[in-house]
């Protein structure tokens, strides 16, 4: 089994931040991993993304031209990404900021308004973490246990992190596994 | 030791550390900027130096006399940085000294951009800087290789007391992968360097010098150093070969760094909608001295070649001088920071096979 799972969005959303918790927690799980962040030219308000491969065997290329998922927090990834998702792809798209969805009808796409949530729940710049929740949500790559415990480690020098972090990312999990897609 | 998750570079880095590497000098330049990062941080921990030198001209010259009075010493650049320092690396080969060079290469030629390339190979193995030198290359395919060979790389300099170059592309030092991190070496357990300049009391003096006003001692130390190069394609060839093991191949890829990865998982893609297809993949973990004998021995077994690499085919020229005209040879890549994906190898692997 090997999971692909392109994450993008502006730069400053935190994608980089969920691709490593996903590849620590692989880690952690003892599988192989890869995270490779994209690394090109931008400028302000430009977008960033990383892809990450998580596997039981060693893994062969860590650039993935078609994904088997994508996390997109912002409406330019969408249109750069949704086009490339292999057939039964995951999208998980952050409704807050994208008001459209991907034309494919071949998808399984899941929409959740991350920046609101992340608000409602105490910290505005945690709607990366509803977002990876709603992925881990829809394809357990690792196990949500795994990513808490990743979490708690990272942010091991910010602790008044910890529970807001380990909150939001729950919220996203529960509402991709009941299905709650904000359609 | 459990393993850890790291970036190439901050890896690449460690594992220079753990090497017995104790000074460092270099100056930024994406896309392997975090190696001086990381080093700036970790040196000072351990009792090392780091310096960010004024230019690579500057850095490449430091190294020249922390190798001359014999310490483990490191430089990481991009392409264009290498390139600035080819004088001094012919100065430091001409004394027979060790370092140990990084290049995390990116797009070229002139400034080029910074995303992955594989545009310095015949810069690495053909030539670099002037006169009669050689660079031994390494290039690895993951953070895991990178690690083992930058460890690998400072007791290969000392061995042989010469330039040592570390290749990887762009991926290899921005992708995070689990690594194991070798010990700590003993500095008192590395080798003596008994012709260091150490200040010579009780001795006679030692000298570095790669000024030879004598032609009769210019070709003297030119045949000195071609022996050691001799020595050093006798012993150090290194590659591996995948799905090589049957007796038939339809196709031999040749290919390094993380663009065999990239193959690999191609190769893997077409065999799987085709069962029929045997593709084999070759890839040369030392660029120099190159692996010419064990390439020729897959290619027997294969119909064709196909080398892919992410320049405009600079490693073409040695496979063809280890299959000496006895197989087709085709070509595939893409230059200036594109990056062939495994899509696009397979497809043209799908052209060859029909």
């Amino acid at each position: 089994m090997q999971t692909e799972v392109i994450m993008s969005g502006f730069g400053g959303q935190g994608l980089m931040m969920i691709g490593k918790l996903l590849a620590y927690a692989g880690l952690e799980e003892g599988k192989e991993v890869t995270w490779l962040p994209s690394y090109g030219p931008e400028m302000r308000g430009g977008t960033a993304n990383c892809t990450v491969v998580v596997g039981d065997r060693p893994i062969g290329s860590p650039l993935i031209s078609s994904p088997k998922a994508a996390v997109v927090m912002n409406q330019p990834s969408l249109e750069k990404f949704a086009p490339t998702l292999k057939k039964n792809g995951i999208l998980v798209i952050n409704s807050s900021m994208i008001p459209i969805n991907s034309d494919r009808d071949d998808l399984r796409s899941f929409r959740i308004k991350a920046n609101d949530i992340a608000a409602e729940l105490g910290n505005r710049r945690s709607a990366n973490l509803v977002m990876l929740g709603a992925y881990i949500g829809m394809e357990e790559a690792v196990t949500h246990e795994t990513i808490l415990k990743a979490i708690e480690k990272t942010f091991e020098k910010k602790p008044q992190f910890v529970e807001v972090n380990c909150k939001t990312f729950m919220e996203g999990y529960e509402l991709a596994k009941a299905g709650k897609s904000d359609d | 030791m459990a393993k850890v998750l790291m970036k190439g570079c901050e890896a690449i880095g460690e594992a220079a550390v753990r090497a017995g590497c104790r000074n460092f000098f270099g100056y930024p330049i994406t896309p392997q900027t975090e190696v001086p990062e990381y080093l700036a941080k970790r040196l000072p921990e351990v009792g090392g130096l780091f310096v960010q030198a004024e230019s690579e001209v500057a850095a490449i010259n430091m190294l020249y006399g922390a190798a001359g009075v014999g310490k483990r010493v490191l430089t990481s650049s991009s392409s264009p940085g290498i390139s600035l320092m080819a004088e001094g690396v012919s100065y430091i080969a001409t004394c027979h000294l060790p370092v140990v060079l990084v290049n995390i290469v990116r797009a070229g030629p002139g400034l080029g951009g910074i995303l992955p390339a594989q545009s310095d190979y015949l810069q690495a193995t053909k030539g670099h800087g002037h006169g009669d030198y050689k660079l031994v290359v390494l290039a690895p395919s993951s953070v895991q290789e990178a690690v083992d060979l930058m460890y690998e790389a400072f007791d290969l300099a000392d061995h042989y007391l010469t330039p040592v170059m570390v290749m990887g592309d762009g991926m290899i030092g921005q992708m995070m992968e689990p690594v194991e991190i070798p010990p700590m070496r003993d500095l008192d357990d590395l080798p003596a360097k008994p012709w260091a300049i150490t200040g010579a009391k009780g001795r006679k003096p030692n000298i570095v010098n790669s000024l030879y006003l004598s032609e009769v001692a210019c070709n003297a130390n030119n045949w000195k150093m071609k022996e050691k190069y001799d020595e050093i394609v006798k012993r150090e060839k290194r590659s591996e070969t995948y799905g090589c093991d049957g007796e038939k191949l339809d196709v031999l890829i040749v290919a390094y760094g993380t663009m065999a990865r990239i193959c690999n998982t191609a190769m893997a893609e077409v065999v799987a909608s085709d069962k029929q297809k045997r593709i084999g993949l070759f890839r040369p973990i030392t660029l120099w001295p190159y692996p010419y004998e064990a390439l020729a021995k897959e290619a027997e077994k294969a119909k064709q070649i196909l080398v892919v690499e992410m320049s405009t085919g600079q490693m073409v020229e040695d496979v063809q001088l280890a299959v000496l005209g006895s197989r087709p040879i085709d070509f595939y890549g893409l230059t200036g920071g594109l990056v062939p994906s495994p899509d696009d190898v397979a497809d043209k692997l799908r052209k060859i096979l029909t």
